[in-house]
């Protein structure tokens, strides 16, 4: 293939790695936004996603379609019904505080991590995408004088990968109709503001906690979900869009949605880019120093404003 | 003699004699927990002293593993000159990071930190042809020897482990009885106040974790000496959890906690492993439960209901 | 109104063009400000006049948007604020702040040590407060009161050329201010600059008066010159003690 193709598939592996990477980070920031706190055990949360939608899609055992509709509902419930319960047994019991919520969802993320390679084991296991049809694209070349449309071998997409761009983009899209829109995004907003204000008010604060925890684990799940059919589930699939999630949310500024949605597709696309044409491992190690970096110069991150 | 120091000294002349009372797999066991207590030492220093929670301890750790392992595998370094590599290497790394993660707090140093352990995990993977990655590489038993001892031997490696562990705690001991230590208490306590007392805190953070990486870049240096292997697991995240998971059972802030809680998990490790393979998940359980029910660690609840000189 | 009191002995600290501007409002305006060596000297004015903003500035706990300070003769506006304590300033904090986890002694061993002093400071310093009794308790389980004491006893120890005291009487109680009172006219010799709205400690210990008002100075003299200063009256002890 040549560069431009190439580059073009590239690009489009990068959507895809960007669209299920704003979900996942999305979770990480609301949780951020709201709570003020790190969840280190985002990362799982993801994995239980993909491991539950396995579990969904070969318990039915119909058509994928219809494994995959359930896993997309049920996944996201349990984990984020898991994810609340953890909130109102263990966080909120240590009273939120920034440095002991870290070192309890490290705790977290080693008994998913590990409760789970106990369970589903080490392999990692497909599910089926509800539909998966190739669709070559096309490439325009400039032969003998004139423009001309031509298929590369191998510049080519499939429908399931397109949707998947589609539906994180349909979820955001719900989920910012939600913070704005509804009663229970007016109390989370709230909450965000002041916290102890909005107690005053009578906002059930450890209620709303419990369920922004619990949103923003879902909010992994579904990733999670849209990414199994592509990237089979494993126990340790978790880490790299922990990783990833952090340095989306850390450039596009502490607990800021629209700026974790742009530095997604900015993370997403790159990533995309880079470890089609570098080592992957070098790439890796470039990102996560660069992103050192911002955190270092710039803490409120590359989007964020300065705090007066 | 004053009774916290008579009290160091006596845990290392229990440590001595148990060679000759315990059988031999309890002494083996003790030897590895003697070395990670050397990095929860180190680790402690920065945590439990001053008050700086780092996340990516295991980059020091790795860092002096490596200074000492591929200077001998490659170069045919003796044991001696690779330590000495080892603890420069590590003090540089500690160095570097600190002034660069220092510009940062709380939260943020601790992803800061974390992330500069990944980076340096990830070039311990991508120069694999040196390192061998995840798989490591074992060192020639010829070369782990020191004044003609054996250190691949049992006793060898009993009693290196124990000079190094009583080294690094009395130097704690000092340490945190000086004014420099003192001081590092000081800015745990309460950073603004400490530098309104006139303390340089950024200066003071700095020399902590140069000295907290290089007793960490020791005990990695130390444990692929006497277990003769490195691999960039022990550089991995993990490896930067477990220092913290054993301080924080131990005590933080006390200087016989970090001995204490990696003794306490190791068996507790050795136990989980007739059940499963999954040893993390007794990590997992115990960090939760240490956070809710025990936040100041044996030791420091110690202290605190009983024992107020305990050091 | 800068030139009602003339000072006579070289001054210790000077202020100029001392500005601090927080997004766009202005806490303090050009302040020029001269304390003469040995002087106990009282800084009043309404809340929100920029008091504790100033001596921020002054000690380098907050960087000033633009002017000078001068300490003994030597330009100290660039000097981060551990450096400008070690050349001889001590500050007391408006809302206590002690190591509240270790001992009283260990408070002010720290503060003692720091600037050069041995046990001997540190026993003497506690003496002289009356903490030597509790020198052992740590310094969270005492009193209120007998924080803000140590907080002074710290200052003490550091044996410093400028004592700054933000609100030192602030909440307590009436014989604890006494012996504050007693205590502050006891130090001969230290340059003392006391951020204060108790007026009878203000008019008891000082002998010379700064009036701050809406981040400027409004006037200055001696307690009897700011008693009858009539725009002081009308900004300030008009409305605080009605």
């Amino acid at each position: 293939m040549d560069f431009g193709p190439h580059l073009m598939l590239a690009i489009l592996e990068g959507a895809v790695t960007a669209a299920i990477l704003a979900l996942t980070a999305m979770g990480l920031s609301v949780v951020f936004g709201v709570m003020r706190v790190v969840n280190v055990a985002h990362g799982e949360f993801y994995m239980l996603g993909a491991v539950i939608a396995w579990f969904v899609a070969t318990t039915l055992g119909a058509h994928p379609a219809l494994g995959f509709v359930a896993a997309l509902i049920l996944a996201p419930l349990l984990v984020g019904g898991l994810a609340a319960v953890a909130d109102m047994l263990i966080l909120q019991r240590i009273g939120y505080d920034p440095e002991r919520t870290i070192v309890a969802t490290i705790g977290m993320l080693y008994i998913i991590q590990q409760g789970t390679l106990m369970t589903f084991g080490p392999d990692a296991r497909p599910v089926a995408p509800p539909f998966n049809s190739r669709i070559p694209l096309p490439w325009l070349e400039w032969a003998e004088g004139k423009l001309s449309f031509y298929y590369p071998w191998g510049l080519s997409i499939t429908s399931y990968k397109l949707f998947v761009i589609a539906a994180a983009a349909l979820i955001l899209i719900a989920l910012w109709l939600f913070m704005t829109r509804t009663r229970a995004g007016l109390v989370m907003r709230a909450t965000q503001q002041d916290s102890a204000m909005a107690q005053a008010f009578g906002i059930p604060v450890g209620r709303v906690y419990a369920l922004v925890f619990g949103l923003g684990a879902a909010l992994a799940a579904m990733g999670a979900v849209l990414v199994v059919p592509i990237q089979q589930a494993h126990y340790l699939m978790g880490h790299d869009p922990l990783l990833l999630s952090f340095i989306v949310v850390i450039i596009g500024g502490l607990g800021s949605l629209p700026g974790t949605v742009i530095a997604a597709v900015l993370i997403g696309v790159s990533d995309g880019v880079i470890s089609v044409f570098f080592s992957p491992t070098l790439a890796k190690i470039t990102a996560t120093l660069a992103v050192a970096m911002v955190l270092v110069f710039r803490p409120q991150g590359l989007l964020g404003k300065k705090a007066h | 003699m004053d009774r916290a120091l008579a009290l160091h000294l006596g845990v290392i002349a229990a440590l001595g004699l148990a060679y000759f009372v315990l059988p031999a797999y309890h002494a083996g066991n003790l030897a590895r927990i003697m070395v990670l207590a050397i990095y929860a030492m180190g680790f402690n220093l920065a945590f439990g002293y001053t008050g700086l929670l780092s996340l990516g301890h295991a980059l020091f750790f790795g860092a002096g593993m490596y200074g000492l392992a591929l200077s001998m595998q490659h170069f045919g370094a003796p044991t001696l000159p690779a330590l000495l590599i080892a603890l420069v290497a590590s003090a540089l790394v500690a160095a570097v990071v600190g002034a660069l993660a220092l510009r940062t707090k709380g939260v943020a140093f601790m992803i800061v930190t974390l992330m500069f352990a990944q980076a340096g995990y990830l070039t311990a993977l991508y120069f694999s042809a040196w390192t061998r990655g995840e798989e490591g590489f074992v060192l020639p038993q010829a070369l782990r020897r020191f004044a003609g001892f054996d250190l691949s031997s049992a006793a060898g490696r009993y009693f290196a482990a124990l000079l190094l562990f009583a080294l690094t705690l009395l130097l704690i001991g000092a340490i945190v009885r000086a004014p420099f230590g003192r001081a590092l208490i000081a800015i745990r306590e309460n950073e603004p106040r400490a530098t309104m007392l006139g303390y340089d805190v950024q200066r003071l953070k700095w020399f902590a974790i140069i000295v907290s990486g290089t007793i960490s870049g020791l005990a990695g240096a130390t444990y692929a000496l006497l277990f003769g292997y490195a691999g960039a697991s022990f550089a991995a995240v993990p490896y930067s959890i477990l220092p913290l998971l054993y301080v924080l059972l131990g005590g933080a802030g006390t200087t016989l906690g970090p001995l204490v809680g990696t003794a306490f998990m190791i068996y507790l490790f050795d136990l989980s492993s007739s059940l499963t393979d999954a040893y993390m998940l007794i990590a997992g359980v115990v960090l939760v439960l240490l956070t809710m029910f025990l936040p100041q660690g044996m030791l420091g609840t110690l202290r605190k209901r009983a024992l107020p000189w305990l050091p | 109104m800068a030139a009602l009191g003339a000072a006579g002995a070289p001054a210790i600290l000077q202020t100029r063009g001392l500005t601090k501007t927080y997004a766009g409002v202005q806490a303090n305006v050009d302040v020029d400000f001269d304390l003469p060596t040995g002087q106990i000297r009282a800084l009043i004015g309404p809340n929100g006049a920029g008091k504790s903003t100033f001596v921020g500035m002054l000690c380098g706990r907050i960087p000033a948007t633009r002017g000078t300070v001068m300490f003994d003769n030597k330009d100290i506006s660039r000097l981060p604020a551990h450096r400008r304590i070690r050349l001889g300033i001590a500050y007391t904090f408006q809302i206590t702040s002690v190591f509240t986890g270790l001992s009283v002694r260990e408070n002010v061993a720290l503060a003692a040590h720091r600037a050069g002093g041995t046990e001997a400071t540190v026993t003497e310093v506690l003496a002289r407060v009356g903490l030597s009794d509790r020198a052992d308790q740590p310094a969270g389980d005492l009193s209120y009161g007998h924080q803000r004491i140590l907080e002074i006893a710290m200052g003490l120890a550091q044996k410093p050329r400028l004592f700054i005291l933000d609100e030192p009487t602030q909440g307590l109680a009436e014989s604890e201010v006494a012996e504050f009172k007693a205590l502050i006219r006891g130090l001969s010799g230290t340059t003392i600059l006391l951020i204060e709205h108790n007026m009878s400690v203000v008019m008891e210990t000082a002998q010379f008066i700064t009036v701050l008002n809406h981040g400027a100075i409004l006037a200055e003299g001696t307690p009897e010159q700011i008693r009858a200063n009539p725009h002081v009256q009308a900004a300030y002890l008009g409305t605080e003690d009605a």
